[in-house]
């Protein structure tokens, strides 16, 4: 499996703050890769630089060799890219469809035209993205009255929308209820499966986390301190004590987890 | 050197009463974020009142006291309009507060006339503050001096008062996060009060404070407005060194201005303008917005479908009564709707940006009248025909908008709305100094359509299909992919962003386009009237568009049209009365108060509530 998506000594720093130090890993082809980390650890920075929402300090970010550093999000997105974001961020005046129709349209470079109705262009293929999240029959729904787990399955049917190779979920299930995280996550999974997409993900729910990656990532105080399986990093010494702070509590997650 | 230091002292006392009435406005806009319209008329009535009272109350002691008195009652008209007014809107939309405020400042116009009469007033002068002063050999009023040393007493005053008092610390705490102070228990709604009375209170002493320079006119409200919100803006929103700083600045500069480039004195303010806000685009002291802090506020819009076949059937219909009117109106029935339909062109070219695109723009008569004066330039100067002149005016307007939309597009929200409007300005004070080239205050004349245009009956026609496309197109543009766009980056600009989506680049199309259509309309008003004077260009007008699109409702596609030919048609209406701008603005309260959804928005909601129509998915 080769790398999708590549980071070689990531660093951005904000005034004397390092906020991600150093850090380099390689997304591989059709992987669920999991980046954890306590709080301010510097996850979303890293996310917003991958993404270009944040230029990095130094350093280089590489997607299937071509190098895409300080490419604003839209170049980013155009590459192949497709992010969702920590908190849901949607068309609130447009019906569901019509979000999914919107990114469509900008992926098929339409957005400036004047002559056609927008709600007409790419409905079936919209329908069809909802349909594979399970949200075909809310498609004419105004997006504002949904609830919030259907507004995170929405995204997910959006950054679906142009055939991202890669794919960046920024706390997926941030927000949502117990059974509706791992019910997603599923979701994802499978579809990653299926579409052969490659999904790099921050959460904070180590049921998630345990159960759907591939590989995980620790990240603590900007720099990258365990990378490796479920198994590795459960078992990791440095990420006991640094990131879960002890191991009683942390033993009894993963016990959870397996069961 | 003497003439250079005799320059700024009287600039320094110029800036006194600028001062205070800009930092009234800028503690109102910080703590409620009401864009307050109605703060020169606040001024003005200051003015009135202070002078009615140094008529009543005598010697030095009578003239002072009388400033701080109508300080004083200027502050309770203040907490009126607030608990009257304000109070009942604060629910409504972003900005739809500033619509009530527009209202009063048609209500107090009408009330200074009656209770003080059309002749200017000539302010009394001050007790033992009657000659000049020689100093380095210049002669300076003894009143600025006087100004020169009361106006850093007041500034001192207020700066203890916002600094070291607790009323200071609530009100810097809310002009930094209002929900936080609202949540740690304090009651926000006085606190509103209390801000809007002390903000006026400002103004009114700004008014009363400048009776012996200036005097007391009904024009007064509306010619400080322009001065105080740039005034504000440079100092930055909400800052009061700041205010103090651009006010010295504003009113130094003017000085110099007059003595040495008398044609320019008005486009000097808007220039330095625009220069502090392309550097500092928060203003010298403000402090940047917060993404999405004061986003759309209230329920978001609910989406939008094409016209069903009842809607396209009524609208039909409608047209084809307009279309009639030659059979059953009056002559002067077809001038009126000849002019309503220009207007509802040009406020559905500003609802296109303000609704769909959320973009607010204060200076949309800068492409209306913009369009206006490119036909007229072109016939008086080049003797165009009426077509080609006609058909260059929306290109030379959407051009326009295009420049000034670039340069506006840097910032957002309020600044946002502030620069196009000081570019509105701008254009508007060239027109009006440039007399050689656009006739000035006097304008262009005999700019007349072409022979087969001319009978009224005929340029109804014409009005009518050019007018009804032109909202026709806006319309279908709003529900074309561009419009699904725009409306994406209003939405959620980081989601647009993040879908490949070049935001700045919708944005700044819209801005032609409505610039485009706006230009439109104002080279249909030329023709239909003949001639063009700067007041199309004004603020005046801007905010007639403004008024009518929020009135109409700008979460609701017809909005704008329906404001413009509602509103329009009742002004025409009203304005045989006397006191016109009276009924005017009590109406305009009424419907802000009533309807605070728009007429459109606020009567989708009734006939919902009555059964008339489907209440959509909630």
């Amino acid at each position: 499996m080769g790398a999708v998506l590549e980071t070689s000594g990531l660093t951005r720093n904000f005034g004397a703050i390092m906020a991600v130090d150093d850090v380099s890993f390689e997304l591989r082809s059709g992987e669920l890769l999991a980046l954890i980390g306590p709080n301010g650890a510097g996850k979303s920075t890293c996310f917003n630089m991958l993404m270009g929402q944040l230029k990095p300090t130094k350093g280089r970010v590489k997607l299937g060799g071509e190098d895409i550093t300080g490419l604003s999000p839209r170049q980013v997105w155009r590459k192949g890219v497709g992010r969702t974001f920590q908190i849901t961020s949607t068309y609130s005046s447009m019906t569901v469809v019509e979000n999914v129709q919107m990114s469509l349209l900008s992926h098929h470079g339409e957005i400036l035209r004047f002559l056609p109705y927008a709600t007409r262009q790419y409905r079936e293929e919209a329908l069809s993205l909802l349909a594979l999240v399970n949200m075909a029959d809310q498609a004419d729904r105004h997006c504002a009255v949904l609830a919030y787990g259907d507004l995170k399955r929405m995204e997910l049917a959006i950054a679906l929308a142009h055939d991202p190779k890669v794919l960046l979920m920024d706390e997926p299930t941030a927000g949502m209820a117990p059974k509706e995280r791992v019910a997603l996550m599923k979701l994802t999974a499978d579809i990653v499966r299926r579409k052969g997409v490659s999904v790099l993900f921050t959460e904070h729910d180590m049921d998630v986390v345990f159960a759907h990656s591939h590989r995980i990532m620790v990240l603590n105080r900007g720099a990258l301190i365990a990378e490796g399986t479920a198994e590795d990093i459960r078992n990791n010494t440095t990420v006991r004590e640094v990131y879960l702070g002890g191991g009683t509590i942390f033993a009894d997650q993963g016990g959870a987890a397996h069961a | 050197m003497e003439f250079f230091v005799a320059q700024i002292l009287t600039g320094l006392a110029n800036a006194s009463s600028l001062f205070l009435v800009a930092c009234g406005l800028s503690l109102i806009f910080g703590v409620t974020r009401i864009v307050n319209f109605a703060h020169g008329s606040l001024y003005m009535i200051g003015a009135y009142t202070g002078y009615s009272l140094m008529q009543v109350l005598p010697g030095a002691v009578g003239f002072w006291g009388a400033i701080v008195v109508a300080g004083l009652v200027v502050g309770l008209v203040g907490l009126l309009i607030e608990i009257l007014v304000l109070r009942p809107v604060y629910r409504a939309p972003e900005l739809f507060q500033l619509v009530a405020t527009f209202g009063v400042i048609l209500v107090i116009q009408d009330l200074a006339l009656m209770i003080w009469g059309p002749e200017d007033l000539l302010g009394p002068r001050a007790p033992g503050l009657r000659g000049v002063v020689r100093i380095m050999g210049e002669p300076i009023p003894k009143y600025d001096i006087a100004l020169l040393i009361i106006t850093p007493f007041v500034a001192v005053a207020l700066w203890y008062l916002i600094t070291k008092t607790r009323l200071g610390v609530l009100v810097r705490a809310a002009t930094q996060d209002r929900e936080m102070v609202g949540a740690l228990g304090v009651n926000q709604s006085w606190l509103f009060t209390g801000v809007f009375a002390l903000g006026s209170a400002l103004a009114g002493l700004g008014g009363a404070l400048q009776l012996p320079k200036g005097g007391a006119d009904l024009l007064m409200d509306f010619n400080i407005l322009a001065p105080v919100f740039v005034v504000v803006v440079i100092g930055g929103m909400g800052s009061l060194p700041g205010a103090y700083l651009a006010a010295i600045i504003i009113s130094v500069l003017n000085v110099f201005g007059v003595s040495y480039l008398p044609q320019s004195t008005l486009v000097l303010m808007f220039v330095v303008m625009i220069v502090v806000l392309m550097i500092r685009p928060y203003g010298l002291f403000g402090r940047e917005e917060v993404a999405g802090e004061h986003g759309q506020v209230g329920e978001p819009e609910r989406p939008i479908k094409p016209a069903s076949n009842t809607v396209r059937m009524v609208v039909a219909a409608g047209l084809l009564v307009l279309a009639l009117l030659p059979l059953y109106g009056s002559h002067f029935s077809l001038v009126l709707i000849t002019d309503v339909l220009i207007f509802c062109l040009f406020a559905a070219s500003l609802h296109f940006l303000l609704g769909t695109g959320g973009l607010v723009s204060f200076g949309h008569a800068a492409y209306y009248g913009g369009g206006a004066y490119v036909a007229a330039l072109l016939v008086t100067h080049v003797d165009s025909q009426m077509e080609l002149a006609f058909l260059l005016a929306p290109f030379g307007a959407g051009l326009a908008a295009l420049s000034i939309g670039w340069v506006c597009l840097r910032l957002t929200g309020v600044y946002f709305a502030m620069l196009t409007l000081a570019f509105a300005q701008l254009i508007w004070s060239l027109v009006f100094q440039w007399g050689d080239f656009t006739g000035g205050d006097d304008g262009l004349v005999n700019i007349w359509p072409a022979q087969w245009l001319k009978d009224t009956t005929v340029y109804f026609y014409f009005t009518l299909v050019i007018a009804t496309s032109g909202i026709l197109i806006l319309r279908h543009v709003a529900h074309s992919p561009f419009g699904y766009a725009l409306r994406a980056a209003r939405d959620s600009e980081r989601q647009a962003e993040a879908t490949g989506i070049d935001t700045r680049k919708v944005r700044l199309l819209a801005f032609g386009f409505a610039g485009f259509m706006g230009g439109l309309a104002g080279a249909l008003f030329v023709f239909s009237k003949g001639s063009v004077f700067p007041n199309e260009l004004e603020i005046a007008r801007s905010f007639d568009a403004l008024i009518v699109v929020f009135l109409g409702g700008v979460k609701t596609l017809a909005g704008g049209v329906v404001g413009a030919g509602f509103f329009k048609g009742i002004e025409e209406l009203l304005i045989r009365f006397e006191y016109w701008r009276l009924l005017m603005g009590l109406l305009i309260i009424f419907v802000v108060i009533a309807a605070p959804d728009g007429v459109v928005g606020s009567l989708r909601k009734g006939m919902e509530r009555v059964g008339l129509r489907r209440v959509e998915d909630q």
